[in-house]
């Protein structure tokens, strides 16, 4: 059975300046956008959208449930660079997607979500699956919409589509009434975008990269942090070219991963609470902090109080309320990641003195590598992680949930190339992982995509098989079976004197019969000495597989910064 | 410390919500909030009384308004020279005997009593905040029975502070 991941997308264009319905403007401002897919679901107060998306024949992908769509959207987003599209049904189809939003908000994710909504006359009387959802979702978008006139519409889907991509990425809501997508108007749309209060830098100012390029060369323990800002600002090269010119040492943030080779002999790995020792010593001991596109997310940064404290700190981000907002930064850099780099490449300063420090670094990485006890009769799951690693080459796109499994894919996962790596960072939304991978797949329809999931999780989102068994997605599923709410039961057995408070499954479905429900392959593996084989077999299959892969119960993530504890408390850093 | 912001806002529905919103999510301390529209009236005025810790929770009140899409211009306009204002109705207690008595202290301070009732009268004060708390203070002693602040509106001064506008309340307290 050949995938149908590369449909065409039905993109009729129509003239502008002719009258059209609601609905109709959409679409046509959707293929004007390029956009070639939407997730959703529908429902009565988005029938007529739904009526033109069956009319143009553009692309939709049906989720089983909302959140399904979004994560999605929010997969396709990460991995393709472009903005994800998500279009459900007002009331419970909108508040579906909330904790979508809410996650595209906090990890910047570029996302137009169009939610249906009750005609305009009967707005405020609690009417048939009404819900105030710009009230609700205020707090989590970019900006948000309600259109009241259908003259505003396409002047409104274009604000949109430019306040999502552009800047800090974020999610844009348009609520669409039943009656405005009925109503005729005129569709122009071949107008520029006027929004005098939003008008994000990204040209830095040019002292301020000065004052880094001084900084650097006066600095003796100098360490890059790369976040997801480079990334979104597609700035992977520059940072690439400016380390090779400067030669300095790069730390990553966990969405950053990906933002520079972790195969490179600079790459000191990812920092944070489960991060590599040397990369949190590095943070720890420097003496100058350049934070690219990093927001000093707490789980990041550890205690505040003893973060980076001999360290000069330069901060380049697009958005400047991030500058200084948890950490005092001395070089404020606001603009994008790329122009930023490149600015700082042109600048060709004077390379830091820093042998003593990289040797350091070095002697650190060696003398306290990644560790876990390897086991012959149980899979251990960093082991299996290396060997994911090692069976796709590197090479694959990887989505994980939230949990034990998306810290050991971090560690273990070396990624050396942008966009194959998508991973709920600051909402740790469980349920993400698995339908950002179909939306990857989408995104990247040649390349192998893997999601890493928990037990728990998947079963969080599990329904969007149906996806797979509908268009035989490629997808491989890897559920990291550890039988428990495992991070919470690592909490439990660390912080609460081992009380399991409901973290440990009495019962468990069984994942290779919920598969088969599905019409997919799924196969159980528990047997160390074959993991390899069948995961073999499983990315060489053409289709989806899921693997139940049973690991070690009790495998704690090491090593850790415990909450409230600073860089230089890491616990478990050796066997 | 108290600060006093303006932000010139895009007159659309549910930005005051939106700005409400951004406080109170983001922990920012407010006193008082006041909004009305400019000489354009697709353009709205907020002034805020905000208090910060610090210069940085100043940093970010600021940044965080200005992130908003439809907030046009934000300014700290507490160390500049502005012209700030409030009114205030205060209802105190007042006996025939007493009335006379209000009404003079009500004077230099150019407020106005604006209700008479049998057992009070209701004052009418604009000015800074320190007129209004000084106001307030002397009536005190009265008995205040109620009392509606508008919070402080504001804006630059075209030129340097007048002569004219110097507190003359300020010999009684
Ligand atoms: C929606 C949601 N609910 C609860 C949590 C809290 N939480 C974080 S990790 C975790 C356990 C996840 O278990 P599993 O998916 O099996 O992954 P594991 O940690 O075992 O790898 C929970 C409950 C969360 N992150 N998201």
């Amino acid at each position: 059975m050949s995938t149908k991941l590369q449909e065409d997308s039905g993109r009729e264009l129509k003239k502008e300046n002719q009258e059209m319905t609601g609905s109709s403007m959409l679409i046509q401002a959707l293929a004007r956008e390029n956009v070639d897919i939407i997730f959703g679901y529908p429902g009565g107060a988005i029938l007529p959208t739904y009526d033109e998306i069956y009319r143009s024949g553009i692309r939709h992908i049906l989720a089983r449930h909302e959140q399904g769509a979004i994560h999605a959207a929010e997969g396709y987003a990460r991995v393709s660079g472009k903005p994800g599209v998500c279009v459900v049904t007002s009331g419970p189809g909108a508040t579906n997607v909330i904790t979508g939003i809410a996650d595209a908000m906090i990890d910047s994710l570029p996302l137009i979500v169009i939610t249906g909504q009750v005609a305009t006359k009967v707005i405020g009387t609690d009417a048939f699956q009404e819900a105030d959802i710009v009230g609700i979702t205020m707090p989590i978008t970019k900006h948000n919409y309600q259109v009241r006139d259908i003259e505003d519409l396409p002047r409104i889907i274009k604000e949109a589509f430019h306040i999502a991509t552009t800047g800090r990425p974020g999610p844009v809501v348009i609520d669409l009434p039943k009656d405005v997508s009925e109503a005729t108007g005129i569709f122009t749309y071949d107008q520029p975008v006027d929004l005098p209060g939003y008008q994000p830098t990204y040209t830095p100012n040019k002292l301020q990269i000065r004052k880094v390029r001084e900084a650097v060369t006066k600095a003796k323990k100098p360490v890059i942090l790369a976040g997801a800002g480079v990334l979104h600002a597609k700035g992977s090269d520059e940072l690439l070219a400016y380390v090779e010119q400067q030669q300095i040492p790069v730390v990553n943030t966990l969405l950053g991963l990906g933002s520079f080779p972790a195969s490179h002999p600079l790459a000191i790995g990812m920092a944070g609470m489960h991060g590599e020792y040397t990369a949190n010593m590095a943070l720890h001991h420097c003496d100058l902090l350049i934070n690219i596109g990093a927001r000093f997310d707490d789980r990041l940064t550890g205690a505040l109080s003893d973060f980076a404290p001999h360290a000069k700190v330069a901060h380049i981000d697009i958005d400047p309320a991030e500058i200084g907002k948890n950490v005092e930064t001395h070089i404020p850099v606001v603009g994008d990641a790329k122009e930023a780099l490149k600015m700082l490449i042109a600048e060709n300063g004077k390379p830091s003195e820093c042998t003593e420090w990289k040797e350091q670094l070095y002697e650190w990485k060696k003398e306290y590598p990644l560790w876990y006890e390897k086991d012959d009769e149980v899979i251990k799951p960093q082991q299996l992680m290396e060997i994911i690693y090692e069976e796709t080459n590197g090479e694959a796109v990887v989505t994980t949930d939230v949990g034990q499994h998306q810290m050991w894919a971090a560690q273990y996962y070396k990624f050396d190339k942008p966009n194959h790596w998508a991973t709920s960072g600051g909402l740790g939304t469980m349920g993400f992982g698995f339908p950002a991978a179909i939306g990857a797949q989408f995104a990247e329809p040649d390349k192998p995509v893997v999601s890493i999931l928990g037990d728990a999780g998947f079963q969080m989102t599990a329904q969007e098989m149906s996806i797979l068994q509908e268009l035989n997605i490629p997808v491989k599923i890897i559920i990291v079976n550890n039988s428990s709410l495992g991070m919470v039961r690592q909490w439990q057995e660390l912080f609460y004197d081992e009380r399991y408070s409901h973290s440990i499954f009495p019962i468990q479905p069984d994942f290779v019969k919920m598969a088969e429900a599905y019409n997919i392959q799924g196969w159980k593996v528990d047997d160390p000495k074959k993991v390899r084989e069948v995961l073999q077999e499983a990315l060489a299959y053409d289709g989806p597989v899921l693997l139940d892969c049973r690991v070690a119960k009790e495998e704690n993530v090491y090593p850790m910064i415990a909450p409230g504890k600073g860089h230089h408390e890491m616990e478990g850093i050796k066997p | 410390m108290k600060r006093t912001i303006i932000a010139t806002v895009h007159n659309t529905s549910g930005v005051m919500n939106r700005i409400t919103g951004l406080f109170a999510r983001r922990n920012f301390n407010i006193e008082s909030i006041t909004v009305g529209l400019t000489e354009n009236p697709s353009i709205s005025r907020m002034t805020f009384v905000v208090n910060v810790d610090d210069e940085r929770g100043l940093d970010q009140v600021i940044k965080q308004l200005n992130k908003q899409v439809d907030v046009l211009k934000v300014r700290d306009i507490t160390d500049e020279a502005i012209i700030a204002r409030e009114l205030a109705l205060i209802k105190v207690v007042a006996t025939p005997e007493t009335r006379g008595e209000i009404s003079t202290l009500v004077e230099p301070f150019r407020a106005s009593i604006v209700d008479v009732g049998r057992e009070s009268v209701t004052i009418q004060v604009t000015g800074d905040q320190q007129k209004i708390e000084a106001m307030i203070d002397l009536l005190k002693p009265y008995g205040i029975k109620e009392m509606a602040r508008t919070g402080v509106t504001a804006f630059k001064r075209g030129t340097k502070k007048s002569v004219l506008d110097s507190p003359k309340y300020s010999i009684i307290s």
